[in-house]
């Protein structure tokens, strides 16, 4: 191929500099990679996937499936691009793939000699070995695997920032070539918001290389006038869901240098009310032996080569044809330079004017002729020609010509994909050999060729069969599926459309099909002896095409989740808390000294919490406010226990059962007035327990005069435990007692603390005497810093996760490590909180068979026997010496070193637990090897009575 | 999906949870009939075509919503409030 | 000598590959059949196979109402497994792990199980404690198990994002390193192929329209090639099993259909060595033979029978691809697809003679069917062939919800989108 000196969208007077595959060249603003590569002569771009076939251009846009590259962008590898896509700029670096050691000799090639032996499918019937095992399938798949797969993907992190956006129009145009301009006009001067999208960096389609770009520019400026447009261009919409939402990809700035804080995409989620479909169509090949040579390429694509980006395809060119598309694209190409020499024509008959288009370029024409074969080892240098029948059999000899390049036009492919990615069926047109969208809902119109107008009528859609084919006649060129693979496929029952895409991986490649389906389809349909439109195509998915991973991650690239965070995490993590992200929060384990191991640390807070006081942040759990007259009432039916006994200003300890009976949350419910609760739910189960809540709400008692609403993160909250938690909080309280008369366990005030209005409740999860105290989120740090000011002098420390956990492992109080999901009340000894009296959500079916039998797994301490820790996961068996397999008796769901027992403790989850306290067992863990004994213990490890918290 | 929820109009699903099969009525709670009682909690008609189905708003108004909604289809044929459904349900 | 091996395709290559058979036959359907088995996917076909090779019950035939294997078994992420956290699923899918390792062989059809290790990574002290709980249970029970450091992880899977500033840095991990992936598409042929070579009929787009009933009992099928009569019937139709099941009078049963995402790249040369899933959110990933990244995530969490599903799904799974392997943000996603995952109210499945006299049912899988294929259908043959429950099977019955014998590995109770 070569530069032409004019026409076409580049600024000759501009050079980029880039490499491919390590050499410089040279090539204009407005040339892709493909455009400029050719224009210096290049014409092999890439090797194909099973038989390393030299492969060059193909297309001129996104049907392209031969000429992929990997773009290199500061050491990020972007593989698989089509360099038809890849818009050229300055110090761009670019790749061939999938090919060793070089895309000029490629050793993969060799696979080439095995072609007989690696039809469709071969691989299901071999590299598997005669005896029982996978070690043959392995070491063959160590070799396939090396072999398989296009271009490289890098582990270098990309930088690059991606965005979301929402977008509402009236109707959006996804293509915005002629037919879509107009559609948008006609809409936008109707007053209606329309958003216009196309895939190429130039609105205008098939204009830009057919000779309207004036009529395009009147069209995009009387749009423009309107004021009610919005064009994106390099924006392909690729996904259509529910409701007209359609996902659309826009190249803000991979085509260039970006600006500062501009993102390299951005992912459009558009709601439309109108949908105009309106992408055009994509020329086919023709399957012919030896179709793949370099410098064979669609007829309209090396037209729109030389128009769009001034290069020709070489002196000259032919074109083979079965349709009248290509006299056009051979009469346009002419006007460029090159010369057209021979048209051949798979049709006996063609029109007059067809012929004169021939006689005007004075080319060869030959009808009911068929290319046969293709010379030239660099790149295409003739074609051999010879007479067809209808059924494109070979009926005579073959003539050479010599020509250095050949168009080929198989007809059209409408590009329907999005038309049909709800799963409606395609129909196929005999006329335009063609699938077309399926019917569609009202709001949707198609437009332009992708509702076939202008296409032409192709002859049916054949493969050219000589009897001795000089060489492999290509139908899907990216995976190598040739006629025989189709035939083979037939031959072995894979008759399906489906299964003849999965057996022979037909239409499988990037370009999902779009230059190949169709000519497999009909092989197999001749075959079958059925018609296309009877064979059927495969089911259109999304993406319409190739979208990068992080494009559709947008601005969660490296911001997975949100970070919730406590009104006291600052201080956390100024005051060494070592946090931890647990769920959407990061909350500490413990507050590190210098030098201190994590069970140092916690060992250390969890013995002041025992002796002096600790505090710690609470503000995780879930609170809900239940208010209303019959708020007591509700909460009688969604807790195991009573509720509505409960007086104002004192809390309780309540149990709540899924439908099924089985635990689903513990917490407290705070009676704050006579119509008014806060309800406070584990950390992890906050917002389940709020919908359950709702659920129960509006769905099965809407005649309950009860509201909830959610205040997890309207309060902060602090536990203050320990023998001195009194004594600092009387001494920074104001506005009311606490003293054990006015503030009992259980008991609720309200009061201020450094001038914040706080709620304190006196609940023990430490087993200590202990006060939550809540205060408005804002505020609840000064509170924070108060109280610990308070405890200076009385040896108050901050205690975090670790600490918390090992105090109620001491105490044997659960968490969601017990409450499973597979755990009963009773199973954790509580089942005396099932309340007789009244039902409940999952009374009803607590008590069926499974859930009350022997030998479930009931909750127990444990303590190890030789001074080692326990760890979480570790089995609970009677061997006592390692063994596998074993069987288990129960789990550890919680480990610590315990200071108030001064030995390695733990809960567990035992069969026939309780039964078993008092008696010793064995630790598993084969993970991490180790096997110890522990004593089976009651799980409230020390002060079972509660003195400590009630005192 | 778009769900047009009765208060906030027309919404994108995600802003929306699934709450499941709204062609139940929960048992009498004081019934210990466990066939009644695992028909409800187990039992789904689970149909291909129109569904009559819960929704919550969670990031919206928190309203749950009875939604009649296609399955092969995710068309919505219907939406309206569940306090409202359940009371007029109620005999 | 083995209709399929190296020695074959040479010979074959030398005849122009023209004597090739059928990979199973297209036969008309008989009148009457010992077993009809509804359902043309992994499960039917298995299960027709090993009734013929195990219980020599050869006069069966398998309806789908399309071509087989085009369900779930054609549409799946392909991983296979037995890292369960119950005894019953342990033991349940180590039997399918054991069939796995021979199950070409077995077959003589390459199904392609690469035992290239299932490694899920823990963000957190307490989640690898879960892990733990998991894998000790899995060696008590003689099953391979392993924990994963930090530095294990990032051995196994070059390119993770292993830094401590993550939003959910990494662990550690743990390894089953016997689990991996199979070819889906050959594990159906496979069985097709081998079941008709035993004399099974299978019976391509044959829709089953309703039941045939002599009173109560259940005694063939109407279908849209006819009737067929057999003396047993069974269902094993994954995410349609409702709709089928109506059809024989069935209205309710502890299943939901919804639907499962999944993605595949474009191919790339060998980035991804394993098959491993994330902590900190919902994603599995692998990569297949031929370089694609095939993974996937949550149910979109609705009912459905659509085969496809919504973007917010899309967009999640993308952002946990893209947080674990930053490498890829530029790597292209090719295809997505939908499947009807038939989610029971355990996650467990459900495999039993009944609910009708006559009629066997097998369904509930959730989207963990695939590894199954082989013990499900060998433990369906059996409870078929002998009208009682295979020993790994019998605690999945339809009856265990009533009776709270649940199997929740999850522990989410009847809440299907939860499992």
């Amino acid at each position: 191929m070569m530069r032409l000196s004019q026409g076409g969208r580049i600024d000759r007077s501009k050079t980029l500099h880039f490499t491919f595959d390590g050499k410089a060249f040279t090539g204009h603003p407005g040339d892709t990679l493909a455009s400029a590569l050719a224009a210096n002569g290049v014409r092999l771009f890439g090797r194909s996937f099973k038989y390393h076939r030299r492969r060059g251009l193909l297309g001129a846009g996104i049907e392209e499936p031969n000429a992929l590259v990997t773009v290199i962008d500061n050491g990020v590898r972007e593989p698989n691009l089509p360099a038809t896509l890849v818009e050229l700029k300055d110090g761009l670096i670019a790749e061939s793939q999938n090919r060793w050691p070089s895309l000029g000799f490629d050793m993969g090639a060799v696979n080439q000699l095995g072609a007989k032996v690696f039809g469709a499918g071969f691989y299901y019937k071999t590299f598997f070995g005669p005896f029982r095992s996978t070690r043959v399938w392995h070491f063959f798949e160590h070799f396939i695997r090396r072999a398989a797969g296009l271009g490289a993907a890098g582990d270098v992190p990309d930088p690059a920032r991606y965005e979301r956006i929402n977008a509402f129009c009236d109707m959006l145009v996804i293509g915005g070539g002629g037919a879509g301009l107009a559609a948008a006009l006609d809409a936008a001067k109707a007053g209606k918001r329309v958003i216009v999208c196309d895939l190429a960096p130039v609105f205008g389609g098939r204009m830009n290389w057919t000779g309207e770009t004036e009529k395009r520019d009147a069209l995009l400026a009387a749009l423009d006038a309107t004021g009610n447009a919005r064009l994106l261009p390099r924006t392909m919409v690729w996904g259509h869901y529910d409701g007209n939402t359609f996902a659309a990809i826009e190249n803000v700035a991979s085509h260039r240098q970006s600006l500062p804080g501009e993102p390299r995409h951005r992912h459009w989620v558009i709601r439309a009310g109108a949908v105009v479909l309106a992408t055009g169509a994509t020329e086919r090949p023709l399957v012919f032996p030896g179709n793949d040579r370099p410098g064979v390429m669609l007829a309209n694509s090396m037209l729109r080569m030389a128009a769009e980006f001034g290069v020709a395809p070489g002196e000259t060119f032919g074109m083979f044809t079965n349709n009248d598309s290509a006299y056009h694209a051979a009469a346009a190409l002419a006007a460029f330079g090159p010369r057209c020499v021979l048209i051949v024509d798979l049709r006996r008959s063609v029109s007059a004017e067809m012929r004169a288009i021939a006689i005007r370029l004075k080319a060869e024409l030959r009808t009911g002729h068929a290319v046969v074969g293709t010379t030239g080892s660099a790149g295409l240098n003739g074609v051999h020609v010879a007479p067809v029948d209808a059924e494109c059999h070979v009926t005579g000899t073959e003539k050479l010509f010599a020509v250095h390049a050949l168009g080929m036009s198989g007809g059209w492919n409408p590009l329907i994909g999005l038309a049909a990615q709800q799963g409606q069926k395609p129909g196929f047109d005999d006329t335009l050999q063609a699938f077309m969208p399926p019917a569609l809902p009202a709001e949707w119109r198609t437009v332009g060729a992708v509702a076939g107008v202008g296409l032409p009528a192709p002859a049916p859609v054949l493969m050219v069969r000589p009897k001795k084919p000089l060489d492999k006649a290509f139908i899907d060129f990216q995976h190598d599926v040739t006629d025989t693979d189709i035939d083979l496929a037939h031959r072995e029952g894979f008759i399906a459309v489906e299964h003849l895409k999965r057996y022979t991986t037909l239409g499988m490649a990037t370009d999902q099909g779009r230059t190949s389906n169709v000519a497999g389809i009909a092989r197999m349909a001749e075959l079958l002896g059925k018609t296309v439109g009877e064979t059927g195509t495969t089911r259109f998915r999304a993406p319409f095409s190739g979208v990068s991973l992080g494009s559709i991650a947008a601005e969660r690239f490296g911001h997975i989740m949100p970070n919730r965070l406590t009104p006291m995490q600052d201080w956390h993590t100024a005051n060494g808390g070592d946090t931890y992200a647990a769920g959407l929060w990061h909350r500490p384990m413990a507050y590190l000294k210098p030098g201190e191991t994590l069970e140092q640390a916690y060992v250390r807070e969890a013995k002041a919490v025992r002796q002096a006081a600790g505090l710690v942040d609470v503000s995780t759990l879930g609170k809900i406010l239940v208010q209303g007259p019959d708020a007591a009432e509700f909460l009688d039916r969604v807790y195991t226990n009573m509720m509505s006994t409960l007086p104002v200003m004192k809390a309780r300890y309540g149990l709540m059962l899924r439908e099924d009976g089985l635990l689903f949350d513990d917490g407290t419910a705070w009676r704050l007035a006579e119509d008014e609760f806060l309800v406070t739910t584990t950390t992890a189960n906050a917002g389940k327990v709020m919908e359950h809540l709702e659920f129960f709400l509006d769905c099965i008692w809407p005649d309950l005069g009860c509201v909830v609403t959610s205040v997890t993160d309207h309060w902060g909250g602090m536990a203050l435990a320990g023998p001195k938690a009194r004594d600092i909080l009387s001494t920074c309280v104001t506005g009311a007692a606490v003293d054990n008369a006015a503030l009992p366990h259980m008991g609720i005030v309200h009061g201020v603390i450094a001038g914040v209005k706080v709620m304190v409740a006196r609940l023990s999860f430490s087993g200590e005497r202990a006060y939550e105290i809540y205060a408005p989120s804002g505020h609840a740090q000064r509170v924070w810093d108060a109280v610990m000011a308070a405890g200076a002098a009385l040896g108050l420390v901050p205690y975090g996760l670790e600490a918390l956990g090992t105090l109620r492992v001491e105490k044997g109080h659960v968490t969601g490590a017990e409450i499973d999901g597979r755990t009963t009340a009773d199973d954790l000894g509580l089942g005396g909180m099932l309340s007789k009296k009244k039902p409940f959500i999952g009374s009803a079916m607590a008590y069926r068979e499974g859930l009350v039998r022997d030998g479930r797994l009931q909750l127990v301490g444990l303590k190890s026997l030789d001074g080692r820790a326990l760890n979480g996961g570790a089995h609970v068996v009677e061997n006592a010496a390692p063994q596998e397999p074993a069987e288990s008796l129960g789990h550890v769901t919680a480990a610590c070193f315990s200071p108030a027992v001064n030995a390695y403790v733990g809960l567990a989850l035992v069969r026939d637990g309780r039964k078993r306290i008092g008696q010793n067992a064995f630790l598993a863990d084969p993970l991490r090897g180790i096997h110890m004994p522990v004593a089976i213990v009651s799980p409230h490890m020390i002060d079972p009575d509660g003195s400590r918290m009630h005192g | 999906m778009r769900i047009p929820c009765p208060f906030c109009g027309l919404r994108d699903g995600v802003e929306f949870s699934y709450q499941g099969d709204a062609n139940r009525t929960r048992p009498d709670p004081v019934s210990v009939d466990q066939t009644v009682w695992n028909d409800h909690v187990f039992n789904r008609v689970n149909t291909r075509g129109v569904h009559r189905e819960f929704w919550l708003h969670n990031h919206g108004c928190r309203a749950h919503l009875v939604v009649e909604r296609n399955t092969v289809t995710h068309e919505i044929v219907s939406v309206a409030l569940a306090r409202q459904f359940v009371l007029e349900r109620k005999p | 000598m083995a209709e399929y091996s190296a020695w074959q395709l040479l010979k074959h290559a030398f005849t122009g590959n023209t004597g090739w058979k059928e990979a199973w036959r297209k036969p008309e359907p008989k009148p009457a059949y010992e077993v009809v088995i509804v359902g043309g996917g992994g499960h039917g076909l298995s299960t027709a196979y090993y009734l013929a090779k195990e219980f020599g019950i050869r006069n069966v035939a398998v309806v789908d109402k399309g071509v087989l294997g085009q369900g779930n078994v054609g549409r799946n992420t392909q991983a296979i497994r037995s890292n369960y956290l119950l005894p019953e699923n342990q033991h349940f899918y180590e039997l399918s792990m054991d069939l796995w390792e021979g199950l070409s062989q077995e077959l003589n059809y390459n199904v392609m199980f690469s035992q290239r290790g299932v490694l899920n990574i823990a963000h957190h002290p307490a989640q690898l404690d879960q892990f733990a709980r998991r894998g000790n249970a899995m060696r008590l029970n003689g099953i391979d198990a392993e924990l994963y450091t930090r530095a294990d992880v990032a051995r196994a899977l070059p390119g993770i994002d292993m830094s401590p500033t993550a939003r959910f840095p990494i662990h550690g991990g743990f390894m089953q390193k016997s689990a991996g992936v199979a070819r889906h598409d050959a594990v159906a042929w496979g069985y097709a192929r081998a079941a008709d070579r035993l004399g099974v009929d299978l019976i391509e787009n044959a829709e089953v329209l309703e039941f045939i009933k002599d009173g109560d009992r259940v005694a063939g099928v109407r279908t849209t090639r006819g009737e067929i009569r057999a003396s047993k019937v069974a269902v094993a139709v994954a995410g349609s099993t409702s709709e089928v099941m109506r059809r024989a009078g069935i209205d309710r049963l502890p299943i939901e259909s919804h639907v499962l995402q999944a993605f595949v790249t474009e191919s790339l040369k060998p980035v991804i060595h394993t098959v491993a899933t994330y902590g900190g959110g919902h994603l599995y990933f692998s990569q297949t033979d031929k370089g694609s990244i095939l993974f996937g995530g949550d149910i979109d969490g609705y009912n459905s029978w659509a085969q496809r599903g919504n973007l917010p799904v899309v967009e999640d799974v993308m952002a946990e691809m893209v947080t674990l392997f930053p490498g890829l943000a530029r790597v292209r996603l090719l295809r997505s697809w939908g499947g009807i995952m038939d989610m029971s109210m355990d996650g467990s499945p459900i495999i039993t003679a009944g609910p009708l006299p006559g009629m066997y049912l097998n369904t509930g899988w959730c989207y963990g069917g695939f590894k199954a294929i082989p013990g499900s259908g060998l433990c369906f043959a059996h409870t078929i062939a002998k009208d009682e429950p295979h020993r790994l099977s019998a605690p999945f019955t339809l009856d265990r919800f009533q009776r709270a014998y649940a199997i929740d590995d999850k522990g989410q109770g009847p809440t299907p989108k939860w499992h």
